[in-house]
């Protein structure tokens, strides 16, 4: 249904609109407005406007969120993580300044921007009825026109006609609004608007999905995953036997390490070596973590040589054995350092504490598997 | 086109176009298929532009050390290239800002294009610090204060975090600002469009504007704040942006003059380089009388006396390195002027303190092609002034054990030039799509504009 908005009057020169806006004004309408491609000089003064108080909302806005960025720098250099930084205090005023500017410009420009838009100009429900008129038409390029809307008080359509073409308009027009159209209540269930929340809510989850799932996983996205350096375990074609870092050479001691001295020669090593450590309980705690790491895997977790390598190698034969329980504490020793057989050495990665711990270890398991009548007291 | 009269000296903006013709030949570009110099120009910048995104994608890719940096000189081209892009925006607001301020009514016909140069500038300037943390997808997240899994905050005592706040400001409130001078002519392009999306789209940027003088009012009171909050910012940018040298102690940056020197410098070759695009622009869209000759000499004044000002300052820094007394101040510009970068320094030197002094004959000031010359040299003499202050202070520094001499690798030069294409891209579309001239500004200070009783000369 059409309804009357207002009388809009067209004029020619800046004068005839100043003369025109002036007389409106003294014939006491209030909603009316003037409409001129460019803002006309003296124009608030004709129109008895009360000056803009954008000024305040900038002042009021900008020093607001200047202090609260200076708090905010304030908790995190002295609540959330203090720390020195530079031999600065943890205020150094000065070094907040450039940011307190900043933060006072940027919202004090873009926060009242968004003020005149919300508040002055009806954003988002700025739809009006004269978008689209001859009117608007002319007064956006070369005219000038004022507009008394039907809702004033005062307003009689002849009259007004009359009294805006008395004023040296050389067109007066009627506009006229759609009712539905101009109805800005929301209109949430909208088929199109819920369709395309739908098609907002897919893209975001499958670029989020995407984005966290592949695309970082790819490089050069995949915090550098993929470097132009040997890791441990890589074949390098730089050795002629491919390995990738070079054995130590015949003799060398690692720090921390002692030489050994029964190379070859397991009956010396169980004569001469004896167990320097008491199986106290902190020992076999650490035997007990070498071996779940060392030796478990060929000999099982319990040393009753169930392996879990699956016949990738061979077994590791049981330390449960009658043979390994009558060897001395130096022949086990001897065993793990050398190995025996295909059974590799492990002197080289376990220290010496480290290696009779395990023995121990060994020992305990040995006697807790075959627990005697006098081991349960 | 006809043949153009460039002694013809206009002095008003506006020749004696009606505001019909106004709008008619400002938005003329718009609703034209532009001719064949226009795509030209076009293939010719964005082949630059595609060189300097091949450069960019083969450094992300492979990473940064396919540029020249090496261990003294880590900040190298990037920075030359960020400082010098920034600069370039800096006229673009002191342009459309502090001569808004100053009531410069030549200001009128030039301000929205040199707006929309400061924020093509920044983008472009944007780009290189981002690239230069080598993963900018990470990076881009870390420069900015918030809550993370590290429990971690930026460092608010660093100059380069000053940057960020300072550089990202800057474009924020230049883009609001340009924006806010747009929706005006937004609003005349959609009563004039006849298409069914340029209306929509048009309509949808007019923010429903109507010209009603109770927006004008605040609208108008808006513009003058933006234009008070920009004209201190345009200026604390590039005091910022040399706070990341001044507040370091490396000989050569740790100077007091650096601020207003950077400043003056960054309007200098700003100048330069708005000038020369408006006189391609004002030849190849008939815009003479919009654009005046008057406004290319007030800004070929603006450009000598910066010129002079920096001049000064690249005097005054050599006294200051003697009467200091500080031996490795003394030494890095000594070294400057006759070491392994002399024949950068001397590049610089001739171009922005000798060559526009050429300005103060008027014949030269006021001929096209001379003035068109003189800006590039300015262009090209600002470039090597950063060049010359990031790589021979790091180059050779305390310890003369790391010194390293600093060599830019073709990848380095393709960013570059992408750099040069990307941002003159973007100014050719603007000018293929959007108003290039503030259709609502111009008009105000035409010819009885205003009403007469109020002597509307004086009104801006
Ligand atoms: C790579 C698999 C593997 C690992 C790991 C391993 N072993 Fe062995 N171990 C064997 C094999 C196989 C034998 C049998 C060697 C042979 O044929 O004489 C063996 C033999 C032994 C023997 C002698 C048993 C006997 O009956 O002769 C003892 C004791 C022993 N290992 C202890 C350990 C200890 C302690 C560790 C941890 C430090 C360890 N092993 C780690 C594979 C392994």
């Amino acid at each position: 249904m059409s309804k009357l908005y207002s009388v809009a009057a067209l004029f020619n020169t800046p004068d005839d609109i100043m003369h025109a806006a002036a007389k409106v004004a003294d014939a006491g309408y209030e909603k009316y407005d003037v409409n001129t491609p460019y803002p006309v000089h003296g124009m608030d003064g004709a129109m008895k406007l009360k000056s803009s108080k954008m000024g305040y909302y900038t002042i009021a806005i900008g020093l607001t969120c200047m202090s609260l960025m200076l708090f905010f720098m304030y908790w995190v250099y002295n609540i959330d993580y203090p720390q020195v930084i530079g031999g600065k205090p943890l205020f150094p005023l000065p070094a907040f300044v450039p940011i307190m500017f900043e933060i006072t410009v940027l919202t004090g420009a873009v926060l009242t921007v968004a003020v005149m838009l919300i508040f002055y100009f009806k954003f988002p429900n700025n739809a009006h009825p004269l978008h689209d008129s001859g009117y608007m038409k002319a007064v956006s390029s070369d005219k000038f026109g004022i507009n008394i809307e039907a809702e004033d008080s005062n307003f009689d359509l002849d009259k007004v006609k009359a009294f805006l073409s008395s004023l040296g308009a050389y067109k007066v027009d009627e506009i006229y609004f759609d009712e539905e159209e101009a109805n800005t209540k929301h209109k949430i269930l909208d088929t199109k608007f819920v369709f395309g929340m739908f098609l907002i809510a897919g893209f975001t989850s499958l670029s989020v999905y995407l984005h966290m799932n592949k695309v970082l996983y790819m490089p050069p996205f995949d915090w550098m995953l993929v470097q132009h350096k040997v890791t441990s375990q890589d074949k390098s074609d730089f050795f002629n036997n491919g390995i990738s870092s070079r054995e130590p050479v015949k003799g060398t001691v690692a720090r921390g390490f002692m030489p050994y001295l029964f190379t070859d020669d397991p009956e010396g090593a169980a004569e001469n070596l004896v167990n320097p450590y008491v199986a106290d309980e902190e020992n076999i705690a650490l035997g007990k973590r070498k071996y779940l790491t060392y030796c478990s895997p060929c000999h099982g977790d319990l040393g009753k040589g169930d392996s879990r390598l699956k016949g990738q190698f061979p077994n590791g034969p049981t330390v449960h054995s009658d043979k390994v329980k009558s060897w001395t504490d130096g022949h086990i020793y001897h065993v793990i350092s050398e190995g025996q057989n295909v059974m590799p050495g492990y002197k080289k990665t376990v220290t010496r504490k480290e290696r009779w711990a395990i023995v121990n270890y060994v020992r305990t398991l040995q006697r807790a598997l075959d627990a005697k009548e006098e081991d349960m007291q | 086109m006809s043949t153009i009269d460039y002694t013809k000296n206009e002095v008003n903006v506006h020749g004696n176009r009606s505001l019909k013709e106004i709008d008619d030949l400002i938005v003329a570009p718009l609703d034209r298929i532009p001719d064949k110099r226009f795509f030209i120009a076009i293939g010719f910048t964005s082949t630059l532009l595609l060189i300097g995104v091949i450069g960019v994608a083969l450094s992300l890719y492979y990473g940064t050390g396919l540029w020249g940096n090496n261990n003294p000189v880590g900040w190298a081209l990037p920075i030359v290239n960020f400082v010098f892009w920034v600069g370039i925006g800096h006229a673009g607001t002191l342009i459309s800002a502090i001569l808004f301020l100053l009531r410069q009514r030549w200001r009128n016909g030039i301000a929205r294009f040199a707006e929309a140069m400061t924020i093509f500038a920044v983008i472009t300037a944007l780009i290189f610090p981002i690239i230069h943390t080598g993963r900018p997808w990470v990076a881009a997240v870390y420069l900015l204060p918030y809550p993370n899994q590290h429990d971690i905050w930026v460092n608010f005592n660093s100059p380069l975090l000053w940057d960020v706040f300072a550089v990202s400001t800057y474009f924020t409130v230049s883009l609001v600002f340009w924006y806010v001078g747009l929706i005006p002519d937004f609003a005349v392009l959609r009563d004039r469009a006849t298409g069914k999306i340029k209306k929509v789209i048009y309509s949808i940027f007019s923010l429903g504007w109507r010209f009603s003088n109770r927006h004008w009012q605040h609208y108008e009171m808006t513009y003058l704040i933006l234009a008070g909050l920009a004209t201190p910012l345009v200026l604390s940018v590039h005091t910022i942006v040399s706070f990341d040298f001044a507040v370091s102690i490396l000989p050569g940056w740790h100077t007091t003059i650096f601020p207003p020197y950077f400043v003056a410098g960054a309007i200098f070759s700003g100048f330069a380089m708005v000038q020369n695009s408006l006189i391609v622009i004002r030849k190849v869209f008939d815009m003479n009388d919009l654009i005046p000759l008057k406004t290319l000499e007030t800004m070929n004044k603006i450009i000598l006396l910066t010129g002079t000002m920096v001049g000064y300052a690249y005097s005054m820094e050599f006294f200051i390195a003697w009467y200091s007394g500080s031996q490795p101040e003394y030494f890095t510009f000594v070294n400057r002027a006759f070491g392994p970068y002399s024949w950068a320094y001397w590049t610089m030197f001739s171009c922005n303190v000798f060559i526009p002094q050429l300005f103060w004959f008027k014949k030269i000031r006021t001929s096209i092609i001379p003035m068109f010359i003189i800006a590039i040299f300015v262009n090209v003499g600002m470039w090597f002034e950063r060049f010359v202050i990031v790589i021979t202070s790091l180059s050779r520094d305390f310890l003369p054990s790391s010194w390293a001499y600093y060599r830019p690798t073709i990848t380095d030069f393709a960013i570059l030039l992408g750099s040069f294409g990307l941002f003159f891209t973007l100014t050719l579309l603007f000018t293929r799509f959007l108003p290039s001239i503030a259709i609502a500004e111009i008009k105000a200070v035409s010819e009885g504009a205003q009403p007469s009783h109020h002597g509307g000369e004086d009104h801006e």
